[in-house]
């Protein structure tokens, strides 16, 4: 993302909006600044600020002389007043960042599948996790503190180190270089995004093994880690399998996300097989 | 994408948080598929849901390309629920958030009489899903628990910052922001409502909750942590 300096300001608006903090005001150029290097291309300022196209000359005008007798307009904080932002055509390794912090971005431009798969959302239509089996989301970085993929190799090191088998369609295993041993692909592992999912199943067994993985992992990484623990429950709708486990753990299950199992295959060549 | 499940919060603080959303999954029951999200979306506003979502487009209060400098002082700030029934044009998770209850429980049992062969999902506190599931007669097939944020938690703000930012999973509500309106509404310069309405904005699938928001900022007038 770039800041044109000539449309620029420096009202300030666009510093609270960034997720990473990566703008400031320069007080060198007077002029919203963004650093490059913390910045994800989430591109949450270009698409999340209202636009208004005023004259800078004019606005930086008024501001100077509202300055000057200590007056300050009290404009609506969700505005670029004369639309500033503009996107930069992101090259390879930088466009990962964006694939993996702008919710909106299509996946074909890395070939990367956004940030993680349906977990368990699709269930009812996929079964891709059954009966004795769970499936993990492991993420890195959120809640808005971002993450590198120098950290979240990691984990998926450690994870292979002790077998598992990292979900096919997930973006960070598309990423990988050999997923036998969780390593991930030399050029991007600098790279900078709001967050990343690593995406694995194994069995009820392994449940207090995994977390176990996890938890001395996160020592390492300088950052926040969330875990998604799907399971499949029984005919009767019941889960008294995993949600136990968990709170032997110290885990205290407040929020979940609940497939009503209502979806079934409509497709009429895939239903008719 | 796991952009509702990890809320913060504990599960009294979702009371008057919960998202119903649906969702096709591509070659199996994604042929027709666009007809029926539109249907569940417009199902819902009979439910006067808080917010609809199309995660393509956004919510039902968007940022404009072309604000009217006078907006400043008379701004639009309804929530426009047809335009994103209408914007939606192609098959996506599309959700409807709900501040109670008894609405999204009934939109729920609409939705389910509706047989759109679609995946439909509740996200809110575990047991309160699980009632919602029961008295519609439907079991649950597949819960995704949230386990909630580990690791350097230390580098996280307050709690109030994080039950307003955490509402966009996706993270395009910054923490900076959550805070910088936190402190407008303790200034008096903003009401709870028009604070919510700035972040709702930025969520650009449709599942913040402006509702909760607004309680939350009402609650944080005399709060410190």
């Amino acid at each position: 993302m770039y800041i044109n300096p000539d449309k620029c300001v420096a009202c300030g608006n666009c510093t609270y909006v960034c997720p990473m903090g990566a703008i400031y005001v320069d007080p060198a150029t007077k002029r919203s600044t963004i650093d490059r290097d913390e910045c994800v291309e989430c591109f949450s300022c270009y698409n999340g600020l209202s636009q208004e196209h005023l004259n800078p000359t004019l606005v930086r005008g008024m501001r100077k002389i509202f300055s000057m007798m200590r007056l300050r307009f009290d404009p609506e904080p969700d505005v670029c007043p004369t639309a500033a932002f503009e996107p930069d055509k992101l090259e390879w390794p930088r466009v990962v960042r964006r694939a993996f912090s702008d919710p909106r971005v299509p996946h074909e431009s890395t070939g990367i599948e956004g940030r993680g798969t349906e977990e368990v959302k699709t269930n009812d239509i996929s079964g891709r996790v059954k009966v004795g089996e769970v499936g993990f989301t492991i993420e890195f970085g959120r809640p808005g503190l971002g993450t590198r993929f120098y950290e979240i190799e990691k984990m998926s090191m450690a994870l292979a180190k002790i077998g598992v088998d990292f979900e096919k369609k997930n973006p960070v295993t598309t990423l990988m270089t050999d997923t036998k041993t969780g390593k991930i692909r030399e050029d991007i592992l600098n790279e900078k995004v709001l967050s990343a999912i690593l995406e694995i199943k194994v069995a009820v067994s392994r449940v207090e093994e995994i977390i176990n993985v996890v938890h001395q992992v996160e020592k390492q990484v300088d950052t926040v880690v969330v875990l998604g623990v799907g399971v499949k429950c029984d005919e009767n709708g019941d889960e008294n399998v995993v949600r136990p486990v968990l709170e032997r753990l110290g885990y205290n299950i407040e929020r979940a996300k609940t497939n009503a199992g209502l979806g079934r295959i409509t497709n009429k060549e895939v239903a008719a097989k | 994408m796991t952009n509702t499940l990890h809320r913060y919060g504990n599960a009294d603080s979702f009371r008057d948080d919960i998202i119903v959303f649906a969702i096709c999954s591509r070659g199996k029951n994604d042929e027709g598929a666009l007809e029926k999200l539109r249907k569940f979306l417009e199902m819902a506003i009979p439910f006067k849901p808080v917010n609809l979502g199309d995660a393509r487009h956004g919510g039902c209060l968007r940022p404009s390309t072309d604000m009217d400098p006078t907006s400043h002082w008379n701004r639009d700030m309804t929530p426009d629920l047809d335009a994103v029934v209408k914007g939606l044009d192609a098959p996506t998770t599309v959700a409807a958030v709900f501040d109670n209850r008894t609405a999204a429980e009934e939109f729920f049992k609409a939705v389910k009489q509706a047989d759109l062969g679609m995946s439909i999902n509740i996200s809110t506190d575990v047991d309160t899903a699980e009632e919602i599931c029961l008295n519609a007669g439907t079991p649950r097939h597949s819960v995704g628990y949230s386990l909630g944020f580990e690791g350097k938690t230390e580098l996280l703000p307050n709690s109030q910052v994080l039950e307003l930012s955490t509402m966009c999973g996706h993270g395009m509500v910054s923490h900076s922001m959550a805070k910088k309106m936190i402190d407008w509404v303790k200034e008096g310069r903003r009401t709870p409502a028009e604070a919510a309405t700035y972040m709702t904005r930025f969520c650009s699938c449709g599942v913040f909750n402006p509702a909760r928001a607004a309680r939350v900022l009402e609650s944080s007038r005399s709060k410190t942590k």
